[in-house]
């Protein structure tokens, strides 16, 4: 797969459409799969983990329910474009830095993921831009079950799927939605919200950015607990929860213009003002002001701007994502000064101004 | 009240129910951003590692867990020490070899502890023989380490024999 044809889009997870997208950004969900005749991965030797590879990949190329499918060798790739896989989130971090025979099945449109080699010898991942998560599970149930046709699956009468780590076994399954809660970090509720979602024993977790650092007010619910409930019952566990959170975001951004106004138009416009000015910025700086400036087109104080755009330049400005769209690879230094000049270059187009 | 990492007062308080018992975390905002943002797959070897430990000093001598430590999947060979260490399991019949050990941490994990979603397309008697190749193939490795490439070649043969075996038939 040529990843440089990916470099110019936004991919599936930022696409902004779908049901609700102004707060759900993305619905992912995720199997977790072995191969009964191979040790786990922390047991394989070299030559399993080749044989587990060739195996699953031969397979997996067949499931036309994916989609029109490439792989690409992920031990072959260079750094650069594992974490650029990494910020697309079709490759978990793990995978990117781990080492030996590893690979990932990508559909055209970014919908589909099949990592080999993970933490299990399989991760199916499927992810729907907005809240969708009915429709996804159907799409990867779907795959699994022809594959399961084609391969022994690790299994046990009792426990279900088998998994390298016991947290995941039973079903394997992970269902995530990823929602944009700017307005609760503000009017600070979210703790609120993460204190009722633990109690139903849903993690909350932020986006990662470079390093260590949050992603601008996303956060990713799922579920906890694999074993014991069925699947629909544990993807309806997490998507019962959404409405809820979207119900609570709005109301705090209705008291923000209603208590606030003024306060809220000045944050807001503010973060605007820098990225359209700024000669050097960091990726978390960038993050947390494209995050107010999303919140305040949403809310129709910021009008010449599209949401599509905004969405976007969260991914461009990802420190891989720059890097290839520049076409050379830079330093963090240089990658701020890049960062500055794209978001300016972008953002003062958009209303006709001159660029510089 | 305090935030427990700095001097700011504490205007998050998140409890924590992931890791075995309740527990309670009085944050200022900085921190708890910080906290609530940790690595998206949170590391789970050293919770899980503390559940064990946890549940092994109830009702076991030292000696007794030594010995435990030393117990080896005859499958894959993974140490019961280096499973608790790295939280990870060797082979699929890691969960039938180590079950004492392992039931109680599903329970604590999962609060459950039967399977009641999809079914395995396959016979499970398929499964069974898929694990003889691991310990096979692990079994050739070591005789080729070890330069006996007579057990080798019988082994080889041995292997051949289940991989050529008509696949399994459905339910
Ligand atoms: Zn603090
Ligand atoms: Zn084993």
């Amino acid at each position: 797969m040529d990843l440089n044809e990916l470099v110019s889009t936004s991919g599936e997870w930022l696409r902004g459409s779908g049901p609700e997208s102004d707060i759900v950004i993305s619905s992912r969900i995720r199997l977790a799969r072995n191969l009964a005749e191979f040790p786990f991965i922390s047991r394989a030797t070299q030559q399993d983990r080749t044989e587990i590879e060739n195996t699953l990949r031969d397979r997996v190329l067949e499931v036309q329910e994916s989609g029109e499918l490439e792989y690409v060798n992920v031990n072959d790739l260079k750094v650069i474009d594992r974490q650029f896989l990494v910020e697309r989130q079709l490759i978990s971090r793990e995978h990117a830095e781990s080492e030996g025979a590893r690979g990932v099945a990508i559909a055209r449109n970014e919908q589909v993921s099949l990592m080999i080699n993970e933490e299990d010898h399989l991760r199916i991942q499927v992810m729907h831009s907005g809240l969708d998560l009915q429709s996804a599970w159907e799409q990867i149930d779907q795959i699994d079950s022809l594959l399961a046709q084609k391969v022994n699956f690790a299994y046990h009468p009792k426990l279900g799927f088998l998994t390298a780590c016991p947290t995941n076994v039973g079903t394997g399954l992970r269902v995530s939605v990823m929602l944009h809660l700017p307005a609760l970090v503000i009017t600070r509720q979210i703790d609120k919200v993460f204190r009722s979602l633990q109690k139903i024993s849903l993690a909350v977790r932020g986006l990662y950015g470079e390093g260590s650092q949050a992603m601008g007010d996303f956060y990713q619910i799922s579920n906890q607990i694999t074993l014991g409930k069925k699947e629909n019952d544990l993807v309806k566990q997490v998507g019962d929860i959404v409405p809820k959170l979207i119900e609570y975001e709005r109301k705090a951004r209705d008291f923000l213009v209603r208590e606030s106004h003024e306060n809220l138009h000045d944050k807001v416009a503010r973060a605007y003002g820098i990225l359209r000015t700024a000669q050097t910025i960091s990726s978390e700086e960038t993050m947390h002001l494209l995050s107010s400036v999303r919140m305040g087109v949403n809310l129709g104080l910021i009008e010449d701007l599209q949401i599509p755009l905004l969405n976007e330049l969260f991914i461009h400005t990802q420190p891989a994502h720059l890097q290839k769209l520049r076409g050379v690879e830079l330093d963090t230094a240089d990658r701020n000064i890049e960062r500055a000049r794209y978001l300016r270059r972008h953002l003062n187009k958009s209303n006709g101004d001159e660029a510089n | 009240m305090k935030c427990q990492q700095c001097n700011k007062t504490a205007t998050f308080h998140i409890t924590e129910l992931t890791k075995g018992k309740p527990q309670e975390l009085h944050l200022c905002e900085e921190h708890a951003r910080q906290y609530l943002t940790q690595e998206e797959e949170p590391a789970v070897a050293p919770s899980l590692a503390g559940v064990l430990a946890q549940q092994l000093a109830v009702g076991q001598t030292a000696e007794e867990l030594a010995k435990l430590d030393q117990r080896a999947c005859p499958v894959c060979g993974i140490t019961f020490y280096e499973f608790r260490n790295q939280g990870r399991l060797g082979c699929p019949y890691d969960y039938v070899c180590f079950q004492a050990e392992l039931d109680p941490l599903i329970v604590n994990i999962h609060g459950e502890t039967e399977h009641v979603g999809k079914k395995s397309a396959r016979f499970p008697e398929g499964t069974e023989k898929r694990t003889q190749l691991i310990r096979l193939r692990r079994e050739m490795k070591e005789a080729i380490d070890d330069e006996d490439y007579e057990l080798a070649s019988k082994l080889r043969d041995d292997i051949r024999k289940i991989e050529e075996s008509p696949p399994h038939k459905k339910k």
